[in-house]
């Protein structure tokens, strides 16, 4: 019994305001009682503040992406071995379509698409061939992005800088975010769920004639070609004009070549910009690209919006470029940020975003532990108003259990919710109904004229069996609750099943040893 | 010290009335849960879906004014609760549909030029997808039934299946009659609410429990009393427990929901009403329907018994 308090008050004891720095011999009494490292019991975003956000991942996009990928490479094969191609596209999410010419290069194309065993060939006439996706490998490339959305993510917000983040994989496709304590949540949605595809594209040379442009932003947009839009900002960030561009549909390189990112000011206009170096594979195909097409436009590309496209004056051979916009330092620093992590390989959508700032977090805990004092004083009064000393005994258990509690929760190192701090204020609740129970069970005793000691042994053995069943009862509930609540249930649920198993120990064993002592030093009658 | 000594009150003979109050209670509930169910009724956001904002101003607002720059921003359905003051508003636009993202954001937006010139501050913001609100109605529907499956098997296993079934007629009854009142009142039923339920049930159930236990004990120690004499008097035997931890309780909760903020003021009222339905069903409810089936049961025995004879 004493054993069990003591150890919970040790638990809980750096979660007590008073005992920080905590007492030297706390060290070295730690190792000996197992306790988790000194740290106090956490609280929950409702409480300290912060932001909760569940992401979906497009495992889809990313199958689609996956194919594209695969529609180039066979592009850049067929063209090496001089291939004459009708067609070559992908179609719906899973599958590619090729049509050759000549039926005399078949062998030859056949044997391109051998390199690619996952996916199953179909063929439809003699110069036709369907690709599928197998379902296996599609199940793969969906587990690979999820997990790499993860990863990404991860290092975009450890760059980013907050304490005690909580980056979790829940399910088959999405993902948890917590960030405690965040200031400006606006900025860290953008900055975890933008995936920050960075692209280079050629503008089109065709969209010198401006027929052409107008006929492709009516929906006739020509062969090899698409439309893309530059977003014109006024100076309050808001989008006032959408400027197209013709662009050749092939990406000559994209933003996983990068291998820094940095926010530079520019020194004419002294605005920020995102000064960014490609590694040496990425910096030859730049300087290639750029060398056989000096004086044409290079489009920039950032998640399917055009942000710049400068004229190439010549060769750029170092593999350094910027990017420019009209961003304010934070939106450049954070972009620098995405860019060095690395683009999502799947877009997510934010599902749920749930968002506690610390001012109402702090109003909260007040709350709820004001509201949580007052009822234990309203309790503890009544107990001992009404029961006199064996309420006063029962106050006691009420106390132990309270203690006892909370190092359990500091024991499995919990986080401490405003629905677990209801939590703990119910289970009271039930550590009163055991005391009443006994009580009134030992009352009844002693008025059919028993002794004080069988009245105590007949009152507690009787309200066991009782206490027992509506405990069990009790706990089912809570284990439904854990079992299909999310977040702030389950943290009700804990506590309240902690709570439930606790008292089961302090209602009745608790107060009968010290009942037992008080008879067994000769007390003939009870105040109760 | 004794709020209430021995008593020897006629309880079942109060069934009828009982009964007639507790129809109407779970007819209440039942259009409650109807309406829940067509969606007419006041879903939480995280159930249905939508956007639901916390703003404190530094001075009071007009909430027409709010309602406005709202409407401006996209939603022209938003419902709007003012605290204490004037200066906290809570802010409401249910799902449409669409992705959510930003919504908390461009109604912020609005709210800021609308009132240039009262700064305020976003307390807290949530965005629920409609795939996730319709998640979560599930899966409390689940922790219900699952909840509900396992205390009937419990009370069944060590009682007998009719106690099993009587508890949770009377744990549904409670249940129901809270949800209709919290319909009536047109409060907001979120999570919390259903984890309130829940607990309530389980708060219910308890109460119900120590009756039965105490009938229980007297079927076996008083043999010799009729049915009705062993019911009513294991009912007041511990009626001064039930009163008793009632009080305490509805105490506690009551503090709860005076100074708990608003976050718990409608769990913990859900509480109260819980309580207050939840000793009243294990006093006139549970028993006397454990009463009216054992005596209908009874008669059909001996109905049985006189086919029988009639047919020698």
């Amino acid at each position: 019994m004493g054993v069990a308090a003591l150890l919970s008050f040790l638990y809980i004891l750096p979660s007590i305001p008073g005992f920080s720095p905590l007492p030297a011999w706390w060290r070295y009494v730690r190792p000996l009682i197992f306790a988790p490292p000194p740290e106090p019991i956490s609280l929950g975003l409702d409480l300290q503040g912060g932001m909760h956000l569940v992401l979906e991942v497009d495992t889809e996009k990313a199958v689609e992406i996956a194919v594209e990928r695969r529609v180039a490479e066979i592009q850049g094969a067929v063209e090496g071995e001089g291939i004459s191609v009708a067609r070559l596209e992908r179609r719906g999410t899973r599958q590619i379509f090729l049509e050759i010419t000549e039926e005399k290069t078949r062998g030859a194309v056949e044997r391109i698409l051998g390199n690619y065993p996952e996916m199953a060939r179909s063929e439809e006439g003699r110069t036709q061939f369907l690709l599928t996706l197998s379902g296996r490998e599609v199940a793969v490339i969906q587990e690979q992005a999820v997990e790499q959305n993860v990863e990404k993510i991860r290092n975009r917000v450890d760059e980013f800088g907050v304490r005690e983040p909580l980056i979790q994989r829940e399910g088959d496709r999405r993902i948890v975010v917590q960030l405690p304590g965040i200031k400006d949540p606006e900025r860290a949605i953008k900055l975890i769920g933008k995936t920050a595809l960075l692209e280079f594209k050629l503008v089109d040379e065709r969209s010198r004639d401006r027929k052409i442009v107008e006929e492709a932003l009516k929906g006739k947009v020509p062969e090899g070609a698409e439309i893309l839009y530059e977003k014109v900002l006024d100076p309050q960030g808001r989008v006032v004009d959408r400027i197209p561009y013709l662009l050749e549909k092939k990406t000559v390189l994209t933003g996983d070549v990068l291998t820094s990112a940095r926010v530079q000011f520019d020194p004419d206009t002294n605005d920020p910009v995102v000064a960014f170096a490609l590694d040496r594979a990425g910096a030859r195909i730049f300087g290639d690209i750029t060398g056989k097409n000096v004086g044409r436009l290079l489009a920039i590309i950032l998640d399917g919006n055009v942000y710049s496209a400068p004229r190439i004056q010549n060769r750029i051979p170092g593999g350094r470029g910027q990017i420019t916009g009209r961003f304010t330092p934070d939106e450049a620093r954070d972009l620098a940020i995405v860019l060095r992590a690395g683009a999502l390989p799947a877009p997510v959508e934010v599902i749920a975003n749930l968002t506690v700032g610390p001012s109402l977090g702090q109003d909260s805990i007040r709350a709820g532990v004001q509201a949580s004092i007052v009822a234990g004083i309203l309790v503890v009064s009544v107990m001992a108003f009404y029961y006199r000393l064996a309420g006063v005994v029962a106050d006691l258990a009420l106390l132990l259990n309270l203690v006892m509690m909370l190092g359990v929760l500091a024991g499995i190192q919990a986080t401490l919710t405003l629905p677990g701090i209801a939590g703990i204020a119910l289970t009271i609740g039930l550590a009163v109904d055991s005391n009443v129970l006994i009580f009134e069970r030992i009352r009844e005793e002693l008025r059919l004229g028993k002794t004080v000691r069988s009245a105590i042994d007949t009152g507690y053995s009787k309200a066991w069996v009782t206490i027992l069943d509506s405990h069990v009862t009790a706990l089912i509930t809570a284990m439904a609750l854990f079992l299909f609540g999310s977040g702030p249930v389950r943290g009700f649920a804990v506590t309240l099943a902690i709570g439930i198993l606790i008292n089961l120990f302090t209602a009745t064993v608790g107060t009968k040893v010290v009942f037992d002592w008080m008879t067994l030093r000769g007390m003939r009658r009870l105040s109760i | 010290m004794e709020v209430v000594g021995k008593t020897n009150i006629d309880f079942l003979g109060m069934r009828r009335v009982a009964f007639t109050i507790s129809t109407l209670l779970v007819l209440v509930g039942v259009f409650a849960a109807v309406q829940i169910v067509r969606g007419r009724a006041n879903l939480g956001i995280d159930f249905v879906g939508g956007t639901s904002v916390q703003v404190r101003f530094e001075q009071p607002v007009e909430l027409a004014k709010v309602r406005r720059a709202i409407a401006a921003s996209g939603f022209p359905e938003s419902e709007l609760q003012q605290f204490v003051g004037g200066h906290r508003l809570f802010i409401r636009v249910k799902s449409s549909g669409k992705p959510v993202t930003g919504t908390a954001a461009a109604i912020g937006e609005q709210l800021r030029e609308a009132f240039s010139t009262n700064p305020f501050i976003v307390e807290s913001s949530n965005e629920v997808g409609p795939v996730i609100g319709r998640e979560l109605q599930e899966a409390a529907l689940w922790a219900i039934l699952v909840s509900l499956l396992g205390i009937v098997s419990y009370i069944a296993w060590r009682f007998e299946f009719r106690f099993g079934i009587v508890a949770t007629v009377a744990t549904f009854h409670d249940v129901l009659a809270v949800l209709g009142v919290f319909f009536l009142l047109g409060n907001e039923i979120t999570l919390l609410i259903v984890t309130a339920l829940l607990t309530l049930a389980g708060y219910s159930l308890t109460d119900t429990v120590v009756v039965f236990d105490r009938i229980r004990e007297n079927f076996r120690t008083r043999r010799r009393d009729s049915l009705a004499e062993m019911i009513n008097a294991s009912i007041n035997q511990v009626l001064s427990r039930t009163i008793m931890t009632s009080l305490t309780t509805l105490l506690a909760i009551l503090a709860l929901f005076l100074l708990g903020g608003e976050v718990l003021r409608d769990f913990s009222l859900a509480l109260m009403l819980g309580i207050v339905v939840g000793t009243y069903s294990s006093v006139f409810v549970a028993s006397p329907l454990v009463y009216e089936w054992r005596m209908r049961g009874r008669r059909q025995a001996v109905g049985v018994k006189r086919q029988a004879q009639s047919l020698h």
